[in-house]
């Protein structure tokens, strides 16, 4: 069967669900959501934890509160969506592929697609921890499926590696269900999670965090008995003479989230090297006209409130795309020094209203944001502290984009 | 009593079971591992050698040629992945003379389609390849296949023939009783036999000895790998391995026939039996070596990085004999993967001289529905299945793809799986990018369900391999 959707949203997380909602009240009714799990939410489901929506709907939300906000407009809508439903492939002409139980195998011809898959963790296999292979090793976030999801408990005496998100709201979790967390080792000299996040979910429980420590070994035959762990230099490199063994029966990995991007690869759609997800312009819009993408599976966001807001410009693009509306014209690049790691959008086609999103590549202190045009300082923002765990914004306006002389505007983070 | 008891279900094992099955005797394997293809099975090079390492008339060149021979139908048969995609030996300049003496040494083996080729059609083969490479033997018989696939699919082929398999056995004693053999296990259990195969690979010298035979040892050869991405996997199309050395072949850079891509092994003797433990210095000569032959390996793409040990034996040959009703199949390390068809002809030839075997059985199935069938289905065809059993519809393993339905038929299918690494060899569910972050969770679930015990007793690989220790505190 082949069927025509004007929207086909791949993706019914948070992400998803904005995209829907604004498509919707931007005009467009013939919108399809998929959705790979049993109901809409996405990872939201298992975040139990609260501190979701501060931005958005100033009040402490719990994970599911959050998603099921979004929900609540979905199902107000009468927006359709398919759950335990998954996307195999998507063609350039954006035909979407999918599967489930009840419609077998599936063509949707779509007019316009937003990329809404989100991201999955980094597993253990490219750290290349030496050692051996027992049970006992999961994601933080596979095990806070076990516990939040399933309630079953993974471990008893926790090592994790890495402080981001996940790891440091599973190392409180888990302490909370009786577990022992001993450590969170972190390789670089900071933490890549949150700074509300260690405050409440290490230092109040007095789980100490390692910074520049890593595992170097992995011990225990059936089940992890203990992990041998090193302080790094600066280059990285374990120092042996630190190696320290800690005895424990789990070892989490919160060692870095990546962009979900096969369907987008399958389409042909090229990636940026730095985010792992695709090129886009403000709108959001890939290099297929079209085709969209927001949310995680775009670049890794800090806060789901800041997925919402990026999802809610593609959605309403898409609308836009959809009905034939287009903005005035232009071409502009976005640069960055390597301080400022990426940039989304990274290219700017139209004359209006534009926040950029980045990350920084490291700590830095009593900082400027500076962005220019040519020799010409557009933006000079002042920071007492910008950190890779907290993602930056600046506004371009549309008189700045009206008056410039070049077609670049460079990123950068200055003294 | 059984006719014929089998200790190891490697793949050697796992063949000779099939070849013995197919007659009118009671034939069961015996291993100590919660699963078939525990020992070096599942950690090798999966390759089918062409046979030309081998010295001349030694029995690794013997049974590597006729195995070589026999795998693809063997192969297509048991409904398992094998693909000639070729091997080139490849060296520098300084290398040439070993180069051409392999290729000489491969002809007297009696391998066929050998070719030597000089460096500029050697790199228009292998666009990948390290450009200082000067020479090169090709050897289009060279094959790769999926070592633990083949193993499970010849262990479930003597199941359907009605052999019977035995886990958890692991071997303490073996006494000879009025014609007749007693097996022992460490628990307690006793299995009788009138014959015995040891084809238990790194302990086939503990179990000869258990026989009365102290005449080889088996020192365990370390042998360390990385898995990478499938986005590597036609980095090469063929097998490269470097000009060998007499710790073995050296490192290769091989494509699997799953689509990811290779790097192994190392080679370090070592004592203890059990230690498959990769190490930092492994990784190092991984890339190290690997580099020699290719350039520019995309080292951040590794998916996973382990550890067989390879049975060398005191020999230097693979040590196959038969006494006293005892058949040993003993240090058969490389190629034994590639052998193992040729090896199980040879023990089938062994019992049937000796008047074991009679007839064939009447209702002999040689062959055996693919485990990968579903996923190379057309659209209409899946959507048959679906519309049967929705099971085939709902994808569990997002990386590879793979349904709830095949992962059910895993827990089902013989040799049936019994632990979250069992389903993951029958099914790839967990082998893609994410390692089984997302499946896992419902793979234990089906586990548990298929198996009718409690979510925190399923295993990762038996024993004490727990996943979950219990109820969290709201739940319990």
């Amino acid at each position: 069967m082949c069927i025509k959707a004007d929207l086909v949203i791949i993706g019914g997380g948070p992400a998803g669900m904005s995209a829907a909602v604004a498509a919707y009240d931007a005009g467009i009714r013939d919108i399809i959501i998929l959705e790979r799990d049993k109901s809409l939410g996405g990872i939201l489901r298992q975040c139990i934890h609260n501190g979701f929506g501060l931005h958005r709907f100033k009040e402490e939300l719990t994970g599911p509160e959050y998603a099921y906000r979004y929900e609540e407009q979905v199902r107000e809508r009468n927006i359709p969506f398919k759950l335990n439903t998954m996307v195999l492939d998507i063609t350039p002409n954006k035909i979407v592929t999918a599967m489930n139980s009840e419609d077998g195998l599936f063509n949707i011809q779509a007019k316009a697609i937003i990329l809404a898959m989100g991201c999955r963790e980094r597993p253990k296999g490219a750290l290349n921890i030496a050692g051996t292979r027992p049970a006992g090793i999961f994601t933080a976030g596979t095990a806070q499926k076990f516990v939040n999801m399933d309630g079953y408990m993974p471990g008893k005496k926790v090592v994790i590696l890495g402080s981001g998100d996940i790891g440091l709201i599973m190392a409180r979790r888990m302490t909370l269900e009786g577990a022992e967390v001993k450590a969170v080792c972190e390789l670089m000299p900071y933490s890549g999670g949150l700074a509300r996040n260690i405050e409440q979910c290490l230092n109040d429980f007095g789980i100490p965090l390692m910074l520049s420590h890593t595992v170097v070994e992995i011990h225990g035959k059936e089940r992890v008995t203990g992990v041998t762990i090193a302080k790094v230099d600066e280059r990285r490199r374990p120092i042996p003479e630190t190696r320290q063994y800690i005895e424990c029966d789990t070892l989490l990995l919160s060692v870095g989230l990546l962009p979900e991007n096969e369907l987008t690869k399958s389409a042909g759609i090229s990636l940026d090297r730095i985010t792992g997800g695709a090129v886009v312009d403000q709108n959001r819009q890939t290099q297929i006209e079209g085709v969209y993408a927001c949310g995680n599976v775009l670049h890794v966001h800090d806060l789901v409130d800041y997925v919402s807001e990026e999802s809610e410009i593609a959605g309403k693009a898409a609308a836009a795309y959809i009905i034939g509306k287009s903005a005035a014209g232009t071409s502009i690049g976005l640069t960055t020094d390597g301080k400022v790691r990426y940039t989304v959008p990274q290219r700017i086609t139209a004359k209006e209203d534009v926040t950029v999103y980045f990350r920084v590549a490291d700590v830095y202190r009593d900082v400027k944001i500076v962005v220019r045009d040519g020799d010409n300082v557009i933006i000079s923002k002042k920071k007492q502290k910008v950190a890779p765990g907290e993602m930056e914004t600046v506004t371009l306006t549309r008189q700045m984009i009206e008056g410039m002389s070049g077609d670049t505007l460079s990123f950068s983070i200055e003294a | 009593m059984f006719d014929i008891a089998i200790i190891g279900a490697g793949v050697v094992g796992g063949m000779v079971a099939r070849a013995l099955a197919k007659y009118n005797v009671r034939v069961c394997i015996l291993d100590k591992e919660s699963d078939v293809a525990m020992g070096a099975t599942k950690a090798n090079s999966a390759i089918v050698h062409a046979g030309f390492d081998a010295k001349e008339g030694s029995l690794k060149a013997r049974f590597n040629v006729r195995g070589s021979e026999m795998m693809e139908t063997v192969t297509r048969e048991l409904g398992v992945k094998y693909k000639r995609n070729q091997s080139l030996v490849v060296g520098f300049e300084h290398e040439r003379e070993e180069v051409e003496a392999i290729y000489k040494r491969g002809l007297a083996n009696g391998v066929k389609w050998l070719e030597l080729l000089d460096k500029e059609a050697l790199h228009a083969l292998e666009p990948n390849l390290n450009k200082d490479l000067t020479c090169a033997l090709l050897a289009k018989t060279g094959a790769i296949v999926c070592p633990y696939e083949l193993c499970i699919a010849a262990v479930g082929n003597a199941m359907d023939n009605g052999a019977e398999l035995v886990l958890d056995f692991e071997v303490a004693s073996i006494d000879k009783k009025d014609g007749s053999y007693v097996i022992k296990a460490a628990d307690g259990r006793e299995i009788e036999t009138r014959y015995l195969v040891n084809s238990a690979g790194v302990y086939s010298d503990k179990i000869a000895a258990m026989t009365g035979d102290a005449d080889f040892s088996v020192t365990p050869r370390r042998g360390e790998y990385m898995l990478l991405d499938k986005e590597c996997g036609n980095f090469t199309e063929r097998t490269i391995f470097h000009t060998p050395t007499k710790m073995g072949k050296g490192i290769l850079v091989s494509p699997t026939v799953d689509g990811n891509l290779l790097l192994g092994p190392t080679a370090t003797d070592i004592e203890d039996k059990e230690d498959t433990s990769t190490t930092p210095e492994g990784f190092a000569t991984l890339f190290d070596k690997a580099s020699d032959n290719v350039a520019n390996i995309p080292v951040n793409k590794v998916l996973t990085s382990f550890c067989g040990l390879r049975a060398t034996g005191s020999t230097g040959d693979f040590i196959v004999k038969e006494r006293d009703g005892v058949v040993t199949l003993g240090g058969i390390e490389s190629p034994g993967l590639s052998s193992a068809p040729a090896i199980a002809e040879y023990v089938e030839e062994i019992f049937a001289n000796k008047g074991v075997l009679g007839e064939v059985k009447k209702d002999y199935v040689a062959t055996r529905k693919p485990a990968h069938y579903f996923r190379e289905l057309s659209m209409v065809e899946k959507n048959v299945i679906i519309s049967k059993d929705p099971a085939y519809g709902r994808i569990v393993c997002r990386c590879e793809g793979i349904t709830e339905g095949e992962i059910v038929e895993a827990l089902r299918t013989n040799p049936v799986a019994r632990d979250l690494d069992g389903v993951k060899r029958r099914t790839r569910s967990g082998m893609g990018r994410c390692q089984g972050g997302f499946c896992s969770p419902t793979v234990v679930e089906l586990i548990a369900r298929e198996r009718g015990i409690p979510f925190e007793s399923v295993t990762k690989f038996g024993k004490g391999s727990v996943i979950n220790y219990g109820r969290t505190k709201g739940d319990k």
